[in-house]
């Protein structure tokens, strides 16, 4: 299943809806990749709120895609994860470092629209 | 509750039968009354486990079942592979170590979040890895 | 020698002896209470509780010798533990009766079979087992109970304890208090987590003010929760550390750079308030 994109305002969103295999990872990362550019989008949200499991090779991916998409001028917000992953995760040893995270859409919004206006232009 | 005998046996071909695996596992756990922050660290464990042995030895089979010890029960979860194995388990048990790429924190983060966890492996002869974790 | 058929089985030796206690059932209750208050085992029961408590202990009793089922014997027990218990009966009362109670009933087997010494051994051998048992039932029965108690007492405390609370809207306190060890620290940070999706939390403040010390696993976990808050996208602030556990944090190595700490919990709410872009005026009218 392909992850669905949204563009709202000057950002993508991408709302991960069950769960992935590596390849869909990988499409997510490629797809977001090339959509910013083509939408010149300056940041962009991924929804993982439906998401019961995040292992090391999802966090991984989920670490590219932000660092890839601030290489192309986006800066990535992660948003809605839930409590049981979070704890899965830091009892792993994974993290998300240098990546904005959001509580949910909205909050995942506000972040991007907050950055938008205190930074210089694009982030 | 499920039988003691409950166990199944699945075959992983492909990094499509990584979520399966972890379907099963967590639905097994769950059955067996589990908490969910503890479903979701089983079902990491899983993920981790299996994805180790599509990235290294391409194929493999997972075996889940219900084990007791003593008044304890819990989930017992044995992967296999006939992989070229790890030269070195101990070097690859070291947090941060992958012989592949980035984070490698799968096997060890794996141990530490389950009670038991034994990993075998020669060069050239698989891997097998046992990893358990008892309901509290 | 086909059983219960010649004399001096010990189905017959039974027979005999619940035969014995049941004709005899006034003369040894009167005995039982005149130790029983003797030792001062009575105090706080009235006539009526007295009266009653003997006769189910002493026809359970016979009644176990009778049949050889403890069953009764187990369901009075049960029945004493979380009574008496919830009574303020003393386990020296419940327990101290029943070893009274078997005095009795051994004197009593002296005085029936004391010509005969080799009936009486046989008297012996029937009853000592049953009384040994009850014995044995009515006190696992008490420890049962009081440790039932104790583990409930213990999950009101913890309870109690970690309290989540909302002081402003996306603002969450968490104060802690007394010790931590690892099972708190794991509940602690699952309450937490799950407060924080439920109320779409942006920042919590966690106030160690009431935590006396410290050790490293401790530490840990604090940290991890911060780790894990920040994932689901909110900010934690650590408020009221301790000289004495700051030190200890230090000594011990923790990585205390990820802590946003600030002295005090006001001085904690003021950052969160920052954080959300509150700014609280005073109504000087």
């Amino acid at each position: 299943m392909r992850v669905p994109i949204l563009k709202q305002e000057n950002f993508l969103i991408a709302s991960v809806q069950s769960a992935l295999s590596d390849v869909e990872w990988e499409r997510l990362r490629d797809d977001l990749a090339d959509q910013v550019g083509r939408h010149r989008s300056y940041g962009v949200i991924v929804d993982i709120s439906a998401l019961d499991v995040l292992d090391s090779f999802a966090t991984r991916t989920l670490r590219s895609i932000a660092y890839i998409l601030s290489l192309r001028g986006a800066k990535t917000v992660v948003v809605g994860m839930q409590p049981d992953v979070a704890y899965s995760m830091v009892r792993l040893g994974l993290s998300l470092e240098h990546i904005e995270t959001g509580l949910d859409l909205e909050d995942g919004l506000m972040i991007l629209r907050e950055s938008l206006k205190g930074g210089a232009g694009p982030v | 509750m499920p039988a003691l005998s409950e166990e199944r046996r699945l075959p992983i071909d492909s990094e499509g039968d990584i979520i399966t695996a972890r379907q099963i596992g967590r639905e097994m756990a769950s059955r067996l009354g589990f908490s969910m922050s503890d479903l979701t660290l089983i079902a990491t464990a899983i993920s981790e486990v299996t994805r180790n042995i599509v990235d290294h030895a391409g194929r493999g089979e997972i075996d889940l079942r219900v084990c007791e010890n003593g008044k304890l029960q819990g989930i017992c979860i044995a992967a296999h592979d006939d992989g070229p194995g790890i030269e070195d388990v101990e070097l690859a048990m070291q947090d941060g170590y992958s012989s592949r790429d980035g984070l490698g924190l799968g096997l060890p983060g794996s141990r530490r979040i389950m009670d038991e966890f034994v990993i075998e492996s020669e060069r050239g002869k698989g891997t097998n890895i046992v990893m358990k974790k008892w309901k509290p | 020698m086909a059983r219960g058929t010649t004399s001096g089985t010990p189905n017959n030796i039974t027979k005999e002896l619940v035969a014995n206690f049941k004709r005899e059932r006034d003369r040894l209750r009167q005995q039982w209470v005149a130790q029983m208050t003797a030792n001062n085992l009575l105090a706080g029961l009235t006539q009526e509780e007295i009266e009653s408590e003997f006769a189910t202990i002493y026809d359970t009793c016979v009644g176990c010798l009778e049949t050889g089922s403890y069953e009764g014997a187990e369901k009075y027990a049960l029945r004493m533990a979380e009574r008496g218990v919830l009574r303020g009966m003393t386990t020296e009362q419940i327990i101290g009766g029943l070893l009274v109670l078997r005095d009795v009933y051994g004197r009593a087997l002296f005085s029936w079979f004391q010509k005969d010494m080799a009936k009486l051994n046989k008297a012996l051998d029937a009853y000592e087992p049953m009384a040994n048992r009850i014995l044995a039932i009515v006190s696992m029965a008490f420890i049962k109970e009081r440790e039932q108690v104790v583990r409930q007492q213990q999950e009101a405390i913890r309870e109690l304890s970690t309290p989540v609370l909302q002081v402003r809207d996306r603002m969450l306190i968490l104060p802690i208090i007394g010790m931590i060890d690892s099972m708190r620290a794991r509940q602690l940070m699952e309450q937490l987590l799950v407060s924080i999706r439920d109320n779409r939390a942006k920042v919590v403040i966690l106030d160690v003010t009431g935590v006396p010390a410290v050790d490293s696993r401790v530490a840990n976990h604090i940290l991890q929760t911060v780790d894990a808050a920040r994932l689901m996208g909110a900010a934690t602030i650590v408020t009221g550390m301790s000289p004495e556990v700051a030190q200890a944090l230090v000594a011990i190595g923790v990585d205390v750079v990820r802590f946003n700490t600030v002295g005090n919990l006001q001085g904690g709410i003021e950052e969160a308030d920052r954080i959300l872009g509150y700014k609280v005026i005073a109504n000087l009218e």
